[in-house]
C-alpha cells in the first residue's frame, strides 16, 4: 500500500506543478520562478503546444487522471485488487514517453532547460516507478 | 504492510495536508500584487505619439540618417548596440556625418523587451535615454532571464541620478505604452520584421551589421547626401 500512497502523492504534487505552469501559460501568473531562467524560454517556445493544447494543460489533466486513479488505489476495499495500479502504470507509462519527448525538444531543439519541467519528468518517473514496485509486491492480506 | 483504516485515514491527512500548502501557493501566485507591465497591442492614440518619431543621437544637419528598430530583449540587438554602437558613435556620429534614431520594436516572443522600451522612455523624461538605453542593453543577461527586470531596470535609474519618483509613477502609468505601440506599427508598416533593421533614406538597409560597413554605407552616401542639399 505505501507504494500506491506514494504514487497518489506524487501525482498531487504533479496537479500543482502543471496547474502553475498552465497558469503562467495562461497569462494569470507574472513571472516564473525559475533560476535558470530557460523557463521563460521554453514556455514561451511553439513547443509549447502539443497539437494545439498548452503543454501544461495536458500535464494537468495527466496528473489529475493519476491523482484519481491513486485515491482509487489506496482505498482499503481494494487493497488487494491489481487493476487501479495497473491502470497508474499505463497513465504514467504514457507521462513518461511524453516527458522524453519534451526533454528530447529541450536538450536539443529548444536548447534551454526549464526547472519545472525536469520537476514534473522526475515527478512522472517516480510515479511510474512506484506503480511497478506496487506491482511486483504480492497482494496485501485483508486488514482485519 | 497492510493497510489498516487508520493508516489510510493518516495518509488523507498527509494528502490534505499537501493539498493545503499547494493550493496557497498557487493562491499566493495568483494574488500577489503584480509586477509592473507595460500591455502590448494597446489602442495608439494620437497623444501617444505628438510628433515623436524615435529617441536621436547626432547632429541635426547631419547629411544621412539611419533609423533602427530593435528590440532590447533581442540577443543580435544588444552585440550591435555595444559592440558596433560605440565605434559608429565615435567615427560618424560625433563628427556630425551621421544621425542615429532608434525606435522600439519589441518583439511578442520577448516577454521583457516592452517593459525595457518603457523603462528608456521613462528615462527620456529626464533626459537620460541614452544612459539608460545603454545600460539595458548592457546588462541584458542579467535580466532577460530574470523575473526582477523591472526592479533591475530600475537599479539602473537610480545607479543613473534619475528621480525614482517620477520614474516609478512613469513605469506604474504605462504612460508610453501607446508610444512603443506606434513605434512598432509603424515599423511594421515600413517591413520591419526583426531586429535589429535599419533604414535608411526609408528602405531596408541589407548590409552587415558592423561598424565598418555602416562607414561604408555613410561614406557611399554622404557625398551625395551634400550634393542634393
Amino acid at each position: 500500500m505505501i507504494y500506491r500512497m506514494g504514487a497518489a502523492l506524487m501525482s498531487l504534487v504533479g496537479v500543482f506543478v502543471s496547474a502553475y505552469l498552465y497558469l503562467y501559460k495562461i497569462g494569470r501568473i507574472g513571472a516564473l520562478a525559475c533560476g535558470s531562467g530557460g523557463c521563460e524560454t521554453v514556455q514561451t517556445s511553439a513547443w509549447s503546444r502539443f497539437l494545439g493544447v498548452e503543454v501544461a494543460l495536458i500535464g494537468l489533466i495527466g496528473y489529475a487522471l493519476l491523482f484519481g486513479a491513486g485515491l482509487v488505489a489506496i482505498r482499503p476495499a481494494l487493497a488487494r485488487e491489481r487493476w487501479p495500479v495497473v491502470l497508474i502504470a499505463v497513465l504514467a507509462a504514457g507521462g513518461v514517453l511524453f516527458t522524453l519527448y519534451l526533454t528530447y525538444l529541450e536538450l536539443f531543439v529548444i536548447h534551454a532547460i526549464c526547472r519545472w519541467c525536469v520537476g514534473s519528468a522526475v515527478i512522472i518517473l517516480s510515479i511510474f516507478i512506484l506503480a511497478l514496485l506496487a506491482l511486483r509486491r504480492p497482494p496485501e492480506p485483508q486488514a482485519a | 504492510m497492510a493497510a489498516s483504516p487508520v493508516g489510510v485515514n493518516r495518509f488523507y491527512v498527509i494528502l490534505g495536508a499537501v493539498a493545503v500548502i499547494g493550493l496557497g501557493l498557487l493562491g499566493y501566485q495568483l494574488l500577489k500584487p503584480a509586477t509592473v507591465s507595460i500591455p502590448a497591442n494597446v489602442t495608439v492614440q494620437p497623444s501617444d505619439t505628438a510628433g515623436f518619431r524615435g529617441y536621436l543621437k547626432g547632429a541635426e544637419g547631419a547629411p544621412v540618417e539611419i533609423t533602427e528598430y530593435a528590440d532590447y530583449q533581442c540577443p543580435f540587438c544588444q552585440t550591435f548596440a555595444t559592440l558596433q554602437m560605440p565605434t559608429i558613435e565615435e567615427r560618424l556620429i560625433k563628427t556630425g556625418r551621421l544621425r542615429w534614431r532608434y525606435r522600439d520594436f519589441p518583439l511578442q516572443q520577448h516577454p521583457y523587451s516592452r517593459i525595457a522600451a518603457h523603462s528608456a522612455a521613462c528615462a527620456d523624461e529626464q533626459g537620460k535615454f541614452w544612459p539608460q538605453h545603454e545600460r539595458i542593453y548592457e546588462g541584458q543577461s542579467d535580466w532577460s532571464d530574470s523575473r526582477k527586470g523591472a526592479d533591475i531596470f530600475r537599479r539602473y535609474a537610480r545607479e543613473l541620478g534619475l528621480d525614482l519618483g517620477r520614474y516609478d509613477a512613469c513605469m506604474a502609468a504605462g504612460k508610453y505604452a501607446g508610444r512603443i505601440q506606434a513605434s512598432y506599427d509603424e515599423g511594421a508598416r515600413a517591413g520591419v520584421s526583426s531586429t535589429p533593421t535599419l533604414l535608411v533614406g526609408g528602405r531596408l538597409y541589407q548590409g552587415r551589421f558592423d561598424s565598418d560597413a555602416i562607414t561604408r554605407l555613410v561614406d557611399s552616401l554622404a557625398p551625395r547626401a551634400a550634393s542634393a542639399k
